[in-house]
Formats: structure tokens, sequence, C-alpha cells
């Protein structure tokens, strides 16, 4: 084959493929590090928490009991209520966000555009204790006096809101939570939505959709696999989301139906104990609810790229 | 200081109690004594403990003593030595009640048992004559976070209370029946101011730094007596006669008619033997330092100082400081 006159410029400015393999061998290092990141933190996990795993056993992952004076253990309490605060955030964020984003993407005018935009980004760049003081000193007495009654009076049938209100809570918890994830969401939802060619809206439109069956077939369906993947990141942050869920959640390692009820999450506790705990089964015990909150992130992750999976595996984004 | 002592550096690290006063201290020794200096980071009385004991700072300090077993499985021993003295006050917010309301034991532990349920309740009414409580649900907050705070007034409960002790028991965290858990004093003082009949406990020196309002409670000779350092200076004194050699000793519910009975000694973890003699000899030096000087600042910063019997036992403790 003759030379280009490209070949030959890049072949007089010396060997290519020295530096080409020493990037991607560069490259495949920083990959592994992931590996390797994750490996160590659950070595240490387990070595660490080696006594409370040998004492408790499994059961360690269905017990409901925290008593550091007997030194009892089991983290069924917490497990419960950082799955359940994570999930009512998100049955509450995704909506919100996914609302925010196409309006942003599709709806919104122009100048109204970057505000909006950079109000969202703004809202993910503040840190948590002051979305936890925040909660304290706003949302908590409107929770207590305003919002609880509201629920109680039109939604208590359903027994979630069921016993005393003091404001601070399962739900309190699930509020600020959803409130920190939306900026999260819906900016990659944005951007998400922003990367759908404009072909795909004018082929629709030609086709004589309406504007919200362009945004339906266009839009959402051509993004459904990013946009499970923003949730997924917003989803992240609620499950480790430490110093504003534990300033009103209540700190109560209970198990309870009603969402007015105090609880305690994963994270929450191993903040609040682990400076002070004695005893080496108590700070084993401490660090296997790292443990749990480690395998809780992987198992509810792994649900979800199954359910991506499971949805677009027949489907791949087309109009039916 | 002798003449040509290198500079002398000291690391220590415990209690968070403690360390306002502990750094005035610290920063003190310094100006007089320009060669050593000490450095201190107030990360909890367990890692204190554990970071003393596995010999990775040069002394320690905690709010609570330590356990038979911690000392047992210390790779580095070290000693209790009692510095200033804590008390913790019971807070409440109830409308229309501006009386200083007062509390026994018993019904504190009650309370957090959740065996005493509404304000009105007559075993409340028995020790506060008079006034008119009304008939609301008394919602109780503790300390979420594990604190030499919650091991004080545990400890208090556990003593008042056999209830308590089998229920609950004394510690920095212990499962408690009911109520809501909230992070730090700050956290129980402003659930509590902004939580209609809400009932909890914080440090006496937040308390007082905070002007908040607080309740006496029952002593052992049967007093309501509102904790004061004075109290609580009462308190260490009345336990002084019975102290044990190694000074790890609970003075809640102490004797005597004027003793402040939530109240607590705070320590320092000093090693029996330091790594080199050097440092050991800093320490002691800082020690003497602080039983001369550093004691009479304490009530300014309202610390309760030691009681001076306690603080002769003390002076012979440290000659052994190697």
């Amino acid at each position: 084959m003759q030379n280009s006159p490209i070949r030959e410029f890049l072949s007089k400015r010396g060997s290519g493929s020295l530096a080409d393999n020493s990037f991607a061998a560069v490259m495949l290092l920083c990959a592994l590090s992931i590996f390797a990141i994750v490996f160590f933190i659950l070595t240490i996990l387990i070595l660490r928490s080696h006594q409370s795993l040998v004492q408790f056993g499994w059961k360690f992952f269905t017990r409901q009991a925290w008593d550091p004076v007997s030194g009892d253990f089991g983290a069924l309490p917490f497990i419960y209520g950082t799955l359940a605060t994570s999930l009512l955030a998100l049955l509450m964020a995704v909506p919100l966000a996914l609302g925010v984003a196409v309006f942003l993407t599709e709806l919104c005018p122009r100048p109204l555009r970057a505000p909006i935009s950079f109000l969202t980004e703004l809202l993910a760049a503040i840190p948590s204790v002051v979305y936890g003081l925040w909660a304290v000193f706003v949302l908590v007495p409107l929770m207590r006096d305003h919002l609880g009654p509201f629920l109680v009076k039109t939604l208590g049938w359903t027994g979630f809101f069921e016993g005393a209100n003091f404001g601070v809570g399962l739900l309190t918890a699930s509020i600020i939570l959803a409130i920190m994830i939306l900026p999260i969401i819906s900016s990659l939802t944005r951007d998400i939505m922003n990367a759908v060619p404009n072909s795909q809206r004018e082929a629709v439109l030609a086709l004589g959709a309406t504007r919200w069956e362009m945004i339906r077939i266009g839009v959402l369906r051509n993004s459904r696999i990013g946009i499970v993947g923003a949730v997924m990141l917003g989803l992240g942050r609620a499950l480790g989301e430490t110093m504003a869920v534990t300033m009103v959640i209540g700190n109560h390692p209970d198990i309870s139906k009603s969402l007015f009820a105090p609880g305690y999450t994963l994270a929450s506790v191993i903040a609040n104990e682990f400076s002070e705990a004695t005893g080496d089964l108590y700070l084993s015990a401490l660090i296997e609810i790292g443990l749990a909150l480690f395998l809780v992130t992987i198992v509810v992750n792994t649900i979800a790229r199954l359910m991506v999976w499971a949805v677009t595996r027949n489907a791949p984004a087309r109009v039916h | 200081m002798a003449a040509g002592a290198g500079a002398q550096n000291l690391n220590g690290a415990g209690a968070t109690f403690p360390y306002p006063i502990y750094s005035r201290w610290f920063s003190e020794y310094k100006q007089q004594n320009p060669s050593v200096q000490i450095n201190y980071q107030s990360i909890g009385s367990g890692g204190g403990i554990r970071q003393v004991s596995e010999g990775t700072v040069d002394f320690g300090a905690t709010d609570s003593p330590m356990s038979d077993e911690a000392i047992k499985s210390a790779k580095v021993k070290t000693m209790h030595i009692p510095t200033v003295l804590g008390a913790v006050v019971p807070v409440y917010n109830l409308k229309g009640v501006s009386a200083n309301l007062n509390f026994s034991g018993d019904v504190i532990a009650d309370i957090y048992l959740g065996k005493i349920t509404k304000w009105s309740d007559p075993r409340i009414a028995k020790d506060n004559p008079g006034v008119k409580f009304p008939d609301a649900a008394i919602l109780p907050v503790y300390r979420s976070d594990g604190s030499g705070t919650s091991f004080i007034f545990t400890d208090f409960l556990s003593k008042v209370s056999p209830d308590f002790k089998s229920k609950v028991g004394a510690a920095a965290s212990v499962r408690w029946p009911t109520g809501i858990g909230q992070k730090g004093n700050e956290g129980v003082a402003g659930m509590v101011r902004q939580s209609p009949n809400s009932f909890g406990y914080v440090e006496l020196i937040y308390a007082k730094g905070n002007n908040m309002q607080f309740g006496s409670v029952k002593n052992a000779a049967g007093k309501f007596i509102q904790a004061s350092t004075d109290g609580v200076t009462a308190a260490a004194a009345a336990a002084a006669k019975s102290m044990p050699a190694d000074y790890r000793v609970s003075i809640t519910n102490a004797p005597g008619a004027e003793s402040y009975p939530i109240s607590s000694f705070t320590w320092l973890l000093i090693p029996v033997q330091s790594t080199d003699a050097a440092k050991g000899k800093a320490l002691a030096g800082f020690l003497t330092w602080m039983l001369d000087k550093g004691e009479s600042e304490a009530s300014s910063m309202t610390y309760a100082p030691l009681p001076r019997p306690v603080q002769d036992m003390v002076r012979k403790t440290i000659t052994s400081v190697k």
C-alpha cells in the first residue's frame, strides 16, 4: 500500500506504537485502580469486623437489636431506615427531576434556561450540613405543625401516618434527601436529553405527533438508559448521606410502619457512635454496619441494572 | 526547664468535653514553657482510649473511666489523672410553666423508660407543688452520638433506678427504649427549644453558655439542687473520702446535702512509663503546672475545679509519672 502523506508525516515523527501502547497501559492501570479500591475497602471492612461476623454470623443483617451496654448487635433497623428513606426520596425526587429536565430542554423559554440551570447546579453544591440545618429550623416545624396534620387528614387511612408526629422522623429525612438528590438527577437528565439529536424530535413531529408525544417517543424513550443512570447516582448519594439525615431522622433504631416514627440509617449510626465506641465487639459491629452499607449499595445497584436490562433487552430504543 | 533540653512535642487525643479548657491550658503552658509543645485532638473518649492504649499518642483523655477489660488489653499501661469536673442538667420546654422545675432521679429514669408519658403525671407534680402541668405527652430527647454526657446521665439513672439499670444501663451510647436522638448538645438543646412538651439533658457548660433554663435534681440527701460549679465540686469533695487509688470513681448521686448528683470527673490518661524519659518528665511538668495554676482557671470557664483533697492526692500520684 502506498503511504499517504499523512502516514508519512506520522512515521517521520517517530514510532507511534510505543506511545499508543504505553497510553493504553496507563489507562488500564487507571481502570484497575477502581477494582483495587473496592477490593481494599471490602478487605478492610471484613477484617476489622471479624469479631462481629464470628459472633453474630449472617443473622447480624436480620436481627433487630442494638445494645452497646450488653453487646447485642444487629443491623436490620438501620438497613430498613436506609432503604426506606432512600426509596421514598427517589419516589419524590425522580418525577420532579424529570419534570425539571423536560421543561429545561423542551419547553423553557430561552432567557429562563440559563438561570434555572444555574440554580439547579448551585443546589447540588450546597454542603449537606447546610441542608441539615435548614431542615432542623424550617422543615421540622413545618412538618410538625402543618404538613403532618394535613397528611393525617388526607392520607391517614393508609396507615403510614400514625402515631405522634414530632416533626422529625423517616418522612422528614426522606424529604430532605429528595431535595438533596433532585439537582443531581435533574441536571444529569437534562444533559442526557440535550444529547438526543434534534432529527429524532423532528422525525416524530413530522409523523404528526403532538408535543407531549414528541417528548415521550422522541426524547424520553431515547434517553431512558441515561435517566436510569442519573437516578442511580442520586440513589447512591441518598444511601450514603449522613449529616443531614442524622439531624432530622430521630436516631431511634426501630422498625415502624408509620413515616412519622423516628428511624436510623446505617451511615448515621456510624457517624454518631464511632468516635466514642469502646470495646472490641462494639467497634467491630460498627464496622460491620459499614459492610452492610457496602452490600446494600451493591445489591440495590445490581437490582437496578437488572431492571434496566430486563426493560431494554427486547426493546431497543425505537418507536413501536 | 533545664538548660539544653530540646523542644519537646507531646501529642494527645481524646474527650471533646474538656477540650476548651485543655486547649487553653496547653497554650498557656507553652507560653510559660516555650520548650514544650502540647498538641491535643478532640476525637472522642473512645478514640482517646484506643490511641493511648496502642501507643500512637503520648497521652489520652476520657470522660468515662476505662473498663477493667480495656485496661487489661491495653498495650501501653496508663493511669487516670482527674483534671476537672462536669455536670449534666435536665432541660425542658413547657408552655405556661415558668417555674424552675424539680426532678427526682427515678422520675427522670421513668420518663426515659417510657413509664411516665404525660407531664400531668402525679409523680412529677409531687416534686413540684403548686405548679400546674398540662395534660400533654412528654417527648424525651437524648444524645444520639456517643458522649461522656450520656455516660454521666445514664450512670446516674442506673444508680437511682434499678429498672433503668437492668433495661438500659450506663454507657456513652445506650439503647434508649423511647424518645428521639439528636446529635451533640446543640442538637438536643435545639430540639428541646423548638418542640413543645419535650425533655432533654445537656452539659452544664452548654446550658450556662446559652442561658438555658434548667431543672433541679434531687440528690442522695433528698435535697433538690440546681447545678453549679460549687455543687459539682461539693459532690467531688464528698466522694474524695472514698477515692480509690486509681481515681476510677463515679461521683453521680454523691452523698452530702450540697452535692449536685449528676456530675463526673474527666480524666487524662497518662502512660505509667512513657516511651522516653524526656516525654514522661514533660508530662509530669505539665501536670504539676495544672495543679498549681490551671485549676484556678477552671471556674472562669464554668468547669468545676478539683476539690483540695483530690488535688493533694493527684500531686502525690504524679511523682510516679516516668
